[in-house]
């Protein structure tokens, strides 16, 4: 299990050289691999960089036999790796190739090329197996990340991929930005489009390969993903989002080899990639404006006004019934009948309005009596539902008794300057009528607590 | 190679490869017309952690709560992929991304600390299959397969799989026309009063089914080559539905036998020392099946301009 105390070192790079070189490399590529995936992402190529990422191992284990059977060390990282970019480059022309047949849709061509890639790299890797001269040297790390054999030389690598990839973004920002939200768009305006989709793949391409040390060819697509996804939740703003998905991939590379370096036994890449799945949830969650909580909020919000509208309207109207004036007592259940609600939901209803200083209790139990700020609600909502009545009866061709059931539907959501717009209509139709604060209800429109 | 040798070390890997991508055959032929190719995708990473749990319960290898496992985190990913393509108004893919990628990490987690490592349920037969290891020791000939205490000694993976293709075959024969419905029109189908959700339940429910039961064929990975491989095959050969169920088990067939042969006769030929690895071969197959496929296909370019060329000849 993890140690406490060496997670907290780790974190700090003071877990020796070797676990900081660790935690510094992750950090990088998960830095470069958000930002990355940013345009990854919003240029719909996701599955792709998996495949890609995938289709690095038949060139990783290829790249192996070849520099066996050459005399050249096979051990050799950077050989490895340039087979498994040429392999990947392969394989996304392979999806190319099998879309272009016409006859199976880019994800079955994508699932094909990708099973087929990584099937023909764990052939060539029990080939290596079989081999008397060695063993698989270590080519299985490749497919899960054994980032604890990361050396100096290697984190510094991921570095300068992090900076180059930051280099890029900061340098064609805004050709991407109009390829990433309208490409023909971009066409039009004469920007190089194949070419900068060229050099998003060639990127996407480079952290694929950079990957397949710290988190594993499986995984590689995660940090692409995830960290893009959790930025897009946070932001509508493409540069906020290229640095917040930087930034998280970055954090998910530090936090999550750190929690391996303390924990020798877990796999780096599952556990960087859990890191980031803890960001996306809670950004998921807690995201002001797409987060679940901000969402369910919005809907109480809502359902509240709505739930308080209607209730003013009816007690209006029960008192209009009734003949009394706005400070007359009504019957709370009256009001109830009228909308169909339950005790239940009366009483929560009326419980609010009380704690908002709209009602109070009237002597009689049961009977309510609105306050003066209750009062002047009711006054406003009776008269935008009415308004609206007139405006669809008279202006709109609606039936009476269909009115009062738009009216009801659409009168919560109203903006402003809509509502203002239909009181000039009224002003300039009917103009005794727009006098009254609050117009009788259209003839026959159901509206007066007569609900069926 | 004798025949007693054939029967205890290749007859069962060859049949679990057989039933395996003739299982996955068909139903990724459903998947594949319904567009849905990816979720098989996801679907297969994600039962990952489904095992692992199946395992922590029970701490044996026992089938039926890995099954059950699986069933539920695939029913789990696909909930998750609506939830986060709704909430956060993402295209499919990057939901996808995100939840296959995060349920897979979780499984390799839970693998490695619930310890099944120590009973073959180690991180090589999740990316490789343990086909090779599936043997019959008891078998000593034809003679076998007609004797009750050596059937009874059959591995039960082979048992499970058998299984799963029992019921696939039955889901199909009771169900052709409501899954062809479901899979071409369910707009029409809506109209007409049928609701194509509990077909399509059902075909996610088997998928990760026969995921769990090919994942000790051939490893979660590469059951996507199984799933997807015959059935785009028979897409380039045919347009008739009936006609690219039965291409795709063919070709299922087809490949398994090849994947496994080449992974068992190649290495002699080139003169190493053991065998290479038949999953991986079967996907490779899988993928070289394609092209092959799609350089005959009568629906290829070349084909569609000779008929036409002809057609305004004659």
């Amino acid at each position: 299990m993890v140690a406490a105390d060496d997670f907290l070192a780790a974190l700090g790079l003071g877990l020796g050289h070797n676990a900081t070189v660790v935690v510094l490399g992750c950090a990088a590529f998960g830095l470069a691999a958000g930002l990355v995936g940013c345009f990854v992402l919003l240029r719909g190529r996701a599955l792709i960089a998996d495949v890609a990422a995938h289709a690095t191992l038949p060139g990783v284990a290829a790249a192996f036999i070849g520099a066996t059977l050459a005399g050249a060390d096979p051990r050799n990282l950077w050989l490895l790796m340039a087979g498994g970019a040429a392999s990947a480059a392969l394989g996304t022309l392979a999806v190319r190739a099998a879309t272009a047949t016409g006859r199976v849709r880019d994800d079955a061509a994508m699932a094909l090329v990708l099973s087929a890639g990584f099937g023909l790299g764990v052939v060539l890797m029990s080939v290596v197996q079989s081999r008397p001269t060695g063993g698989q040297a270590g080519l299985a790390h490749f497919i899960l990340g054994q980032a604890a054999g990361m050396a100096e030389a290697e984190a510094r690598a991921l570095g300068m991929l992090a900076a180059g990839a930051v280099a890029m973004v900061l340098l064609l920002f805004n050709p991407l930005r109009t390829l990433c939200f309208d490409e023909a768009f971009a066409a039009a305006t004469g920007l190089p489009v194949r070419l900068l989709d060229l050099a998003l793949m060639a990127l996407m391409l480079l952290v694929a390969v950079a990957g397949l040390r710290a988190v594993g060819l499986i995984l590689v697509v995660a940090l692409m993903v995830i960290p893009a996804v959790t930025a897009r939740l946070v932001t509508d703003r493409l540069g906020v989002m290229a640095a917040l998905a930087s930034l998280f991939g970055a954090v998910s590379g530090w936090v999550g080899a750190a929690l391996s370096a303390a924990a020798p036994g877990l796999p780096t890449g599952a556990v960087v990639t859990l890191v980031a799945c803890a960001l996306f949830v809670a950004a998921l969650l807690l995201s002001p404006g797409r987060g679940v909580l901000a969402a369910l909020l919005r809907h109480a919000r809502l359902s509240w006004r709505i739930a308080r509208d209607h209730f003013l309207r009816g007690a209006w109207e029960e008192l209009e019934r009734q003949r009394l004036g706005p400070d007359g007592a009504f019957a709370a259940a009256a009001v109830a009948e009228a909308w169909g609600w339950g005790p239940a939901r009366l009483a929560l209803v009326t419980c609010a309005a009380r704690a908002a200083g709209l009602l109070t209790a009237a002597g009689e139990p049961g009977f309510l009596r609105l306050t003066e700020e209750g009062t002047a609600l009711a006054r406003g909502v009776v008269r935008r539902h009415r308004v609206w009545e007139i405006y669809l009866t008279r202006a709109g061709g609606v039936r009476a008794f269909a009115a009062h059931r738009g009216a009801d539907l659409i009168e919560h959501t109203l903006p402003p300057e809509v509502e203002a717009e239909v009181e000039a209509w009224l002003a300039a139709a009917d103009p005794a009528l727009a006098r009254e604060p609050v117009p009788p209800p259209v003839e026959g429109s159901l509206g007066h607590g007569a609900r069926a | 190679m004798t025949l007693a040798e054939f029967f205890q070390l290749d007859l069962v890997p060859m049949l679990a490869a057989l039933l395996t991508c003739v299982t996955c055959g068909l139903l990724g032929t459903l998947l594949l017309l319904t567009r849905n190719s990816m979720m098989g995708d996801a679907i297969s990473h994600a039962v990952l952690p489904g095992i692992a749990a199946g395992f922590w319960l029970t701490g044996t290898r026992a089938a039926l709560p890995m099954v059950a496992g699986a069933i539920a985190a695939a029913v789990l990913a696909v909930a998750l992929i609506g939830l986060i393509r709704r909430l956060a108004r993402l295209e499919a893919g990057a939901a996808m991304g995100v939840v296959f990628s995060g349920l897979f990490a979780l499984g390799l987690l839970m693998l490695v600390w619930s310890g099944a490592e120590r009973v073959d349920l180690d991180l090589d037969c999740v990316l490789f299959g343990i086909l090779e290891t599936l043997v019959w020791p008891e078998a000593t000939g034809f003679g076998s397969l007609l004797d009750a205490e050596a059937l009874a000694a059959l591995p039960p993976e082979l048992m499970l799989l058998a299984a799963i293709f029992a019921v696939t075959l039955l889901v199909l024969a009771l169900l052709w026309k409501e899954l062809r419905l479901a899979a071409f029109d369910p707009g029409f189908g809506r109209v007409i009063g049928f609701d194509p959700r509990p077909v399509r339940a059902l075909l996610m429910l088997l998928i990760a089914a026969a995921c769990v039961a090919s994942f000790w064929a051939v490893g979660s990975i590469l059951v996507i080559a199984a799933l997807i491989g015959p059935a785009a095959i028979a897409r380039l050969l045919t347009d008739r539905y009936a006609m690219t169920f039965v291409l795709a088990a063919a070709a299922g067939a087809g490949i398994a036998l090849a994947g496994y042969g080449a992974a068992a006769l190649l290495p002699a030929a080139l003169g190493a020392a053991q065998g290479f690895n038949a999953a991986g071969m079967i996907a490779v197959m899988a993928g070289l099946g394609f092209a092959l496929a799609a350089a005959v296909s009568p629906f290829r370019a070349s084909a569609f301009r000779r008929r036409r060329a002809a057609a305004s000849r004659g």
